[in-house]
């Protein structure tokens, strides 16, 4: 019997529903049977330097392709509306959140997760920060709050403690981590 | 979310082609008001068009006027140096608006068309006029602390939620708008409609037109400007309360003035009323006091949100203080 765990039973679970969720109606339709979602679409989304080819339904966040179809669930999603931050991602360099967005409105833009922020086996500088000044407690946020940190660094705005705390309020932390996630970014900005 | 049809439009007249189709259809830019209300069921097309691709995301001086691309992210337009330079108060409204990832999504055209944060709008267990006309307003006689107190009726008392769109108020911007007929301005000050008794046309955008861009006057006096944020907590908040002025002074003295609130109206609100008292007055507390006084003389508290009647004076007052001390 093959070896079960919480994510492989979670994956297989949302599968099989996701699967319910786009059979349908055979036969010919009429006003009221016409089938209620178009076909499902083909898109290459380029992940951490990897392409991947899709066929999805429109509806499919970046958040849940990301998670559900390419098996990347670093990426975490939280309030799946835009306010926690949890499931930040950079497109093209720039710090995004996933769930607010389509996967179809990403063909061609590079995706970074944060499956891809270590590089060559070496953690990213925010990553070792972030261990360092153990600037986490439960983890759900963690990945976006580092994904949000890459970001802010990019946009060289990390100033002090006051800049930091501002330009990192898109990741709210419900274990209140913040003083040591505030140390972490200043500590990556120093060395980076 | 509503199953639906998705289109990628490669030129604006694709868009406008496109969302003539017969199938009840949206834009999406950035995404990050559109989808969020999909998600709740507020919005259901049945094709969604996505105008990424357009090219709309300049921002460049043309004539008298700046002008900034409807797709232009509200993160690069707060960056733009020319923005910076000439309209402080723009910067400061989009730096102060979401958060850093959302700033970086969302386009400035969708700012303009933003959709209110009122709790009855995005339940759809509610009555809401707004939302589905006829039913009624519960936030009159319910939850109304973030609710307006300026431009409310009867049949809606809804915040618009937008920060930019106050300082393009104050600004008199010109929203530029293509159709299938061809291209039109309209004036921000003609451009959004009082809820009235028909709360849910908030503007007068017809369903098959598209903001292409938005157009700032150049203002002599317009770097001698802020914007003032009141909210619950210091970062990543709507406004309870918000003021854009721009002040032209000389040895003491306002010659001219700019003043639009935010967080208290219906609409973006500017205050001619306000406008008029400081202009030609000396830059003293007393005359500031007198301008807020005039902006919210129409002002009308619904119970929880009466507190903002006075909140918007001492955001007005302290915003005009900030100014004269920038000097």
């Amino acid at each position: 019997m093959p070896r079960m765990n919480r994510r492989t039973f979670v994956a297989g679970s949302t599968a099989s529903s996701l699967a319910l969720g786009l059979t349908r109606p055979s036969g010919a339709a009429t006003a009221e049977t016409e089938p209620s979602g178009p076909d499902v679409i083909d898109v290459v989304l380029s992940v951490n330097g990897a392409e991947h080819a899709l066929a999805i339904d429109p509806r499919v966040t970046l958040l849940d392709a990301l998670r559900d179809r390419l098996g990347m669930t670093g990426t975490k999603k939280g309030c799946d509306q835009g306010t926690c931050g949890a499931c930040t991602v950079l497109v093209n360099g720039r710090r995004i959140d996933s769930c607010l967005t389509l996967a179809l409105m990403h063909a061609g833009d590079r995706i970074t997760t944060i499956e891809g922020i270590a590089q060559t086996g070496k953690l990213h500088p925010v990553q070792a920060a972030f261990i360092d000044r153990d600037a986490f407690q439960c983890g759900y946020c963690t990945s976006g709050q580092i994904v949000s940190a890459v970001g802010l660094l990019g946009e060289g705005r990390a100033l002090d403690r006051d800049a930091v705390r501002e330009h990192m309020s898109g990741n709210i932390c419900r274990c209140g981590c913040y003083p040591h996630i505030v140390d972490a970014v200043l500590d990556a900005q120093k060395a980076t | 979310m509503n199953p639906f049809r998705f289109a990628r439009a490669e030129s604006t007249p694709a868009a406008l082609g496109a969302v003539a189709s017969g199938r009840h259809a949206r834009f999406v830019a950035g995404g990050t008001n559109i989808l969020d209300l999909m998600k709740v069921g507020v919005e259901m097309p049945e094709l969604l068009i996505d105008i990424n691709a357009l090219p709309l995301r300049s921002i460049v001086r043309r004539g008298d006027a700046l002008h900034i691309g409807a797709l232009a992210r509200l993160s690069d337009v707060a960056a733009d140096a020319q923005v910076r330079a000439a309209f402080p108060m723009v910067a400061i409204a989009l730096e102060q608006s979401a958060s850093p990832q959302l700033r970086n999504m969302a386009s400035i055209g969708g700012n303009v068309l933003q959709r209110t944060r009122c709790p009855y709008f995005r339940d759809l267990a509610t009555a809401c006029n707004k939302r589905a006309p006829g039913t009624g307003c519960g936030a009159i006689g319910g939850m109304n602390r973030q609710q307006a107190v300026l431009g409310t009726s009867d049949h809606c008392i809804a915040t618009h939620a937008s920060d930019l769109a106050v300082t393009l108020a104050a600004l008199e911007a010109r929203i530029h708008i293509d159709g299938r007929a061809g291209s039109r301005d309209a004036s921000i000050r003609d451009f959004y409609r009082l809820p009235g008794e028909t709360p849910h046309v908030e503007n007068v955008l017809a369903y098959d037109e598209l903001i292409t861009g938005v157009s700032l006057p150049l203002l002599a006096y317009g770097g001698n400007s802020t914007y003032l944020k009141v909210r619950d907590r210091a970062q990543y908040e709507f406004a309870l309360a918000s003021a854009a002025v721009a002040l032209d002074i000389a040895n003491g003295t306002i010659r001219q003035a700019r003043v639009a609130l935010g967080g208290v109206g219906t609409i973006p609100w500017r205050s001619l009323e306000a406008e008029t008292l400081l202009s030609n007055a000396p830059a003293t507390r007393v005359t500031f006091e007198k301008a807020a006084q005039a902006a919210v003389a129409g002002a009308r508290g619904y119970g929880q949100n009466d507190f903002k009647i006075a909140l918007a004076q001492r955001t007005l007052i302290r915003a005009l203080e900030m100014v004269v001390e920038r000097q």
